[in-house]
């Protein structure tokens, strides 16, 4: 570890703490529907949103309604992305002519987009065109971050209410989160990334001759040796910027092109790099002063933030140590970090972000259900890939993904509340808001989900040769960690890949969407009760026998509850998995 | 505050009841209602299912697979012994009880004054019943003649006697407790099946037992939290095989016990049953659990000023004679007028006089005194005495009769009266015929402690409101001096009621003690509404908690025992979770060790064998219930303090401690199975 990466990464969390409390007003004006300076220019175009689509601005929906508004709305979205998938053989803004999508992979990719997953079982610059790519999967970024901004804040108005059967209107939250937030963010985050070097055309990939042609043999049909000598590369083009800055800021994930954030048309600069990790925090960090203001209780929002962040520094720590540390292994080469050298596992990562830069994204990537990554994960050391396996089972919920960090992270507030309510010898209450049974009752649904989903599909294809295991790459523990990490990825709606398994076959195809659809909607509906029966409750005023929501110690124990919670569910499986890695590792076996 | 038990925790009686009762409960059909031992008990069901089956094949591991099924029913036996414990404690005073019931025959005395002997079932309400030393008293009822020391601990546990008395706060007797000295003449005040003891024996052996909502809201997370550990135990199978090391049942069986939250599981019932218990031994008769629950999150107590703030009684405090007349004069004259007066504000005027005047008691017969006493029209009292006329009352009704014998009050009296209200006390007015003398300044006298109780209530973030008939000045300084929030003064019982229902609008929960019919609206609304046992019938049915000592102030223990109840809760399910990263520590390893003999860098306790590891595990998870039986019968302890630093302490030493003792407890076990040749 040296002092370089150490100030990057606070550096980092410096910056997403300066733009909390600004984003996080901002939001909480925008969804009260107060004025903001963007009112002029984007007032119109809302009024004329509502006129052309009939929406009644001024009907408050109870959360039944809502839900069903979100759930619709999903479903069409996803209808429309998969036909456009299997259509874009016959559809424009095709250069390279490629072919409509298989059907279980557009279900996939279809399912993967509208949850805010972007898992990619397809590789995107041979498989999409440009116009999927614009009109299918941007749009999709934009759309499901949006949601997940108006559910976040239907939680927060649920607890600010007192006596409210109503929460606000889907199709208004929706588009004051499309309008307010994330067009006016991506269209001055691209041009910044634009001026880094990101490609934003609508050409053909170009063909260039390669100074140095190489050499390579492959075996052909008789089984012959065949030398042929490669002079040329194709290089791939596309609108990447725009959907780039999208994918950051809506935590979504789903790079333009296979390598992703490791691309250098994607992430060409050091600079871009970082921007990129800020987009990821950014609106999510932002969301806790949002529940502050909302709440009027803006501690708590920082205590919430405090939560996230002690969460994120322990994990990039670990990380950072266990790829810094290198492979014992090598003991006999020079692993010491250095002027001219990284030092450590190099082993998957961009030469040009280092070691830091590299777990920092990870990190970033994995805690918010971004998915976006900058370097292999699979090629991590077993500890340094534990870590954002266990930021994804954790729920994603630190900082988490847009909204849905949010509505995460409250229900395991209302857990720990609920805990530390019992212990004060008190009816549990989360800022004057009793919490009882049923609340509970969804709470723990809503916690189920994901381990549910997650456990089982990984130990079905795990105990399953024909269609589970033929799809790793390595034995042993290693390969186990790649289909848990499928799955975690899938249900906790990051996207991420650790790569080393062949994602693209039917069964892993549909029970990853599946995961994903499950891991989304079976979390928003439980969620959306909680927060329908919250809001009909009155408000106790706070008085010296309520336990603080505002404090370091409040804060402590959330963070015990999500991580609890987590380990105790997926301590068994980690430890077949990258825990006993490691410690094979350390006696000398790898896989 | 509390009492001492008389039945200890292990009383072997108890625990052989208990034994027998935890069996009976083995019946899926009642462990079904507490979902995390019905799971242990379909574990153990099947174990043992495979235990049989390896027994006729001869299995190689038998021994092992035997004591994880034997610690397996253990487990589940422990629960249910610390139910049935704690039902049985309850039990075992009702049936003390109930034979005190059948077997009591009562002298009733008929309307002539002669005695009859009658059964106590047979009595009613407004009957007469003399009872003699050594005999049990037939039935509810109130001492009309009389003094005695009682013994109730049939039903208190509470060895110590009491003392019962005609007139005042403790003329309150209860049916089936015992008369130790001297006797008493009892009027009945409960029909047959109505008593105490009735209600009591159908509170613990009546109807089922209805669960409260927080607990309901607390079953619901440990049943999430069993259905984790169940997938997440159900899916290691695949994982193991995939890894080349399947587990066999009894393994797994044993991991899922361990982790599942048995301990608080296993408790549950009886910290409930427990908190209802320690009410009865407050002489408290709660209606329901729910009243109990609510106890602990009161917001607002609303007291009576007299009886629970102050004594009963206002006290002569000091003599303030007017400009022209000695102290000693005034104190003389106000004795005088007091003499006769049986009043405790009279007595304690007599007394005030000699402590600070020597002013001794006078033989009236020998000076031909004429007693006046109060009455509502004059609103005076005196004595005319040696051809003086003295008088005290108050200050208007005094200067109309001073002016009626020509004299004119003056202006310096009214100040003075002034000056005692603002101060919270009342004047009272002396004179001499057409003459007035001074003022006798009537303090209320409050209670001992009660400023300190105040202040550990405000620090539990309670807020303490008085209620008193007093004007709002009067009121003020008496609320200044007890150190209580707030007051209402000049207080009707509709005042009351709105007052309950403005602080319930904003959402905080109100508690109340009453005694009067007028009570009976404002404690029907209040959430918990506390009924003394002397007051009327319509209180107590308007109330959903009995006082049985008609103490005011008990409202303070009742929100303590409320709020225990829950903290007992809360910290031993800390505690359950907790124990769980230990025993992964020692499980995990164990059983992939012939698989992966890397994984042995997990077993941080170094347990001895994989067998060991596992088995001392589930035996820690069987003993560490019983173990915590005492605690849950008796609650965590409660000091007043807010809520941050309660949880922060309860964080350390339960969490914390949750987390630290099963590796020492697993250590301890594991040496003492394998030094035995067990594992």
């Amino acid at each position: 570890m040296t002092l370089n990466g150490w100030i990057q990464i606070l550096l980092f969390l410096a910056a997403v703490a300066l733009v909390t409390v600004p984003l996080g007003r901002f939001m909480a004006a925008v969804f009260a529907r107060e004025r903001t300076w963007l009112d002029p220019v984007l007032g119109p175009i809302e009024r004329i949103i509502y006129r052309l689509t009939g929406v009644n601005a001024s009907h408050d929906m109870r959360w039944t309604e809502y839900g069903l508004s979100m759930l619709a709305f999903s479903l069409v979205s996803m209808l429309g992305l998969y036909a456009l998938q299997r259509l874009q053989g016959v559809l424009p803004f095709n250069p390279q002519g490629l072919p409509g999508v298989a059907p279980d992979l557009a279900f996939n990719t279809a399912a993967s987009f509208t949850t805010n997953t972007n898992w990619q079982a397809y590789a995107g610059e041979t498989t999409m065109s440009y116009l999927t790519q614009m009109a299918g999967l941007a749009y999709q970024n934009f759309m499901s971050a949006a949601a997940g901004i108006a559910l976040a804040i239907v939680f927060i108005r649920a607890i600010a209410a007192r006596e409210r059967e109503t929460l606000g209107n889907f199709w208004v939250d929706m588009t004051r989160a499309t309008l307010w937030v994330l067009l006016p963010v991506c269209l001055v985050g691209a041009l910044a990334l634009v001026s880094q070097g990101v490609v934003q055309n609508f050409k053909p990939y170009e063909r260039v001759q390669l100074v140095d042609p190489q050499t390579t043999t492959t075996t052909d049909a008789r089984g012959q040796t065949v030398a042929a000598t490669v002079t040329e590369q194709v290089i791939a083009q596309g609108p990447v910027a725009s959907q780039e800055i999208i994918k950051q800021f809506g935590t979504n994930g789903g790079g333009f092109f296979n390598a992703n954030s490791a691309h250098p048309f994607e992430n060409p600069t050091p600079l871009s790099n970082v921007l990129a990790m800020f987009a990821i925090f950014a609106i999510s960090a932002g969301l806790t002063a949002t529940l502050g203001q909302m709440t009027q209780s803006p501690r708590h929002g920082w205590a919430v933030w405090g939560a996230m962040a002690f969460l994120f520094l322990a994990g990039v720590t670990t990380a950072y140590w266990a790829e810094a540390a290198g492979n014992p292994l090598l003991a006999d080469t020079d692993q010491q970090s250095g002027a001219m050298c990284p030092g450590g596992n190099m082993e998957g990562k961009e030469a040009r972000f280092g070691i830091a830069s590299s777990v920092l994204f990870a990190t970033i990537t994995t805690d918010a259900s971004c998915g976006a990554v900058n370097a292999m994960h699979d090629s991590f050391t077993p500890l340094g890939g534990l870590v954002p396996l266990v930021n994804m089972m954790l729920g994603e919920v630190i900082f988490g993904g847009v909204g849905a960090g949010m509505y995460g992270i409250l229900i395991f507030v209302v857990l720990a509340v609920f805990i530390a309510g019992l212990m004060v010898g008190r009816t549990p209450e989360y800022l004057g808001k009793k919490i009882e049974a049923f609340d509970v009752q969804m709470a723990m649904l809503a916690v189920l989900v994901v381990p549910l989903v997650v456990l089982v599909f990984t130990g079905i294809s795990v105990v399953s040769p024909a269609f589970g295991t033929s799809s790793i790459w390595n034995p042993g523990p290693h390969g186990l960690t790649e289909i848990l990490y499928a799955y975690t990825s899938g249900a906790a709606n990051n996207g991420s890949a650790f790569a080393g398994l062949s994602a693209n076959t039917p069964w892993y195809n549909v029970t990853l969407a599946a995961s994903m659809l499950v891991g989304r909607f079976l979390v928003i509906i439980p969620m959306l009760a909680l927060a329908g029966n919250l809001a009909r409750k009155n408000l106790v005023p706070p008085s010296l026998g309520t336990f603080p929501v505002t404090t370091p110690l409040f804060a402590s124990l959330l963070v015990g509850v999500i991580v609890i919670v987590g380990v105790l569910t997926f301590f068994p499986v980690l430890s077949l998995g990258p825990i006993v890695e490691h410690f094979l590792m350390r006696a000398g076996t790898t896989f | 505050m509390a009492k001492t038990q008389t039945l200890s925790i292990w009383e072997p009686a108890l625990v052989r009841a208990g034994l027998v009762d935890a069996v009976r409960k083995l019946d899926p059909r009642v462990m079904v209602r507490n979902p995390v031992m019905f799971v242990v008990e379909a574990g153990a069901g099947l174990t043992t299912v495979l235990l049989v089956s390896h027994w006729f094949k001869g299995a190689a591991a038998f021994g092992f697979e035997l004591q994880i099924t034997l610690w397996l029913w253990a487990t589940v036996l422990c629960a249910n012994l610390a139910e049935a414990m704690a039902e049985g404690r309850g039990k075992a005073q009702a049936d003390t009880l109930r034979k005190a019931r059948t077997e009591t025959f009562a002298t009733r005395r008929r309307a002539d004054g002669t005695t009859e002997t009658v059964p106590a079932a047979s009595l009613r309400r407004d009957d007469v019943v003399i009872v003699r030393p050594g005999e049990f008293i037939p039935s509810d009822g109130e001492v009309i003649e009389g003094v005695a020391s009682v013994d109730e601990s049939a039903i208190t546990g509470e060895s110590a006697p009491v003392i019962r008395e005609a007139g005042g706060d403790r003329s309150a007797v209860t049916g089936g407790t015992k008369v130790l000295s001297d006797g008493i003449t009892v009027r009945v005040t409960a029909d047959p099946g109505h008593t105490f003891l009735d209600r009591m024996i159908s509170l613990v052996e009546g109807a089922e037992r209805q669960k409260t909502p927080n607990e309901i809201a607390l079953n619901i997370l440990l049943s999430g939290l069993t259905i984790v550990f169940l997938m997440a135990v159900v899916t290691l199978q695949p994982f193991a095989i995939y890894a080349g090391a399947p587990q066999s049942i009894f393994v797994l069986v044993a991991l899922l016990v361990c982790l599942i939250p048995t301990t608080i599981g296993g408790l549950l019932s009886a910290i409930g049953i427990a908190g209802m218990d320690r009410l009865i031994q407050h002489n408290v008769l709660a209606m329901s659990g729910r009243a109990v629950e609510a106890a602990g999150d009161v917001h607002t107590l609303l007291l009576d000023k007299t009886g629970t703030i102050t004594l009963g009684n206002r006290q002569a405090a000091e003599f303030l004679p007017l400009p022209g007349v000695t102290e000693s004069d005034l104190a003389d004259a106000a004795q005088l007028a007091s003499l006769a007066d049986e009043t405790p504000e009279g007595r304690s005027i007599v007394v005030l006089a000699k402590q600070q005047y020597g002013i001794r008691g006078r033989d009236l017969a020998a000076h031909a005194a004429v007693v006046v006493p109060f009455t509502a029209q004059t609103r005076m009292s005196g004595i005319d005495l040696d051809g003086r006329e003295v008088r005290k009352g108050a200050a208007d009704s005094v200067a109309k009769y001073v002016r009626a014998n020509g004299g004119t009050p003056s202006t310096e009296l009214d100040a003075i009266v002034q000056r005692i209200a603002r101060a919270g006390g009342t004047p009272l007015v002396v004179a001499e015929r057409d003459r007035v003398l001074g003022v006798i300044h009537l303090k209320d006298v409050i209670k001992g402690g009660m400023r300190e109780r105040f202040t550990a209530l405000r620090a539990m973030g309670i807020k303490t409101v008085m209620i008193t008939g007093d004007n709002p000045l009067t009121a003020a300084a008496i609320a200044r001096e007890a150190g209580v929030d707030d007051f209402l003064a000049e207080a009707t019982p509709e005042d009351k009621m709105a007052l309950i229902q403005r602080e319930q609008r904003s959402g905080k929960l109100v508690a109340m003690t009453g005694d009067g019919t007028n009570d009976a609206p404002a404690l029907a609304q209040a959430d918990v509404g506390v009924a003394m046992n002397t007051g009327t019938q319509a209180a107590k049915e308007a109330g959903n908690m009995v006082d049985l000592d008609s103490n005011p102030t008990k409202l303070i223990e009742i929100v303590e025992i409320g709020k225990q109840l829950l903290m007992t809760r809360g910290t031993l399910t800390t505690f359950s979770i907790a124990n769980d990263v230990a025993k992964y520590f020692a499980i995990i390893p164990a059983m992939f060790l012939t698989a992966y003999p890397a994984l042995d860098a997990l077993n941080i306790m170094r347990l001895r064998t994989p067998e060991s590891a596992i088995l001392s595990a589930v035996i820690f998870n069987a003993l560490v219930i019983v173990a915590l039986v005492p605690l849950a019968l008796r609650g965590v302890q409660f000091t007043p303090l807010p809520a941050a630093a309660l949880l922060r302490r309860n964080l350390l030493v339960y969490g914390l401690g949750g987390v630290v003792a099963p590796f020492a407890g697993i250590k301890v076990i594991d040496v003492v199975i394998t030094t035995l040749g067990l594992a």
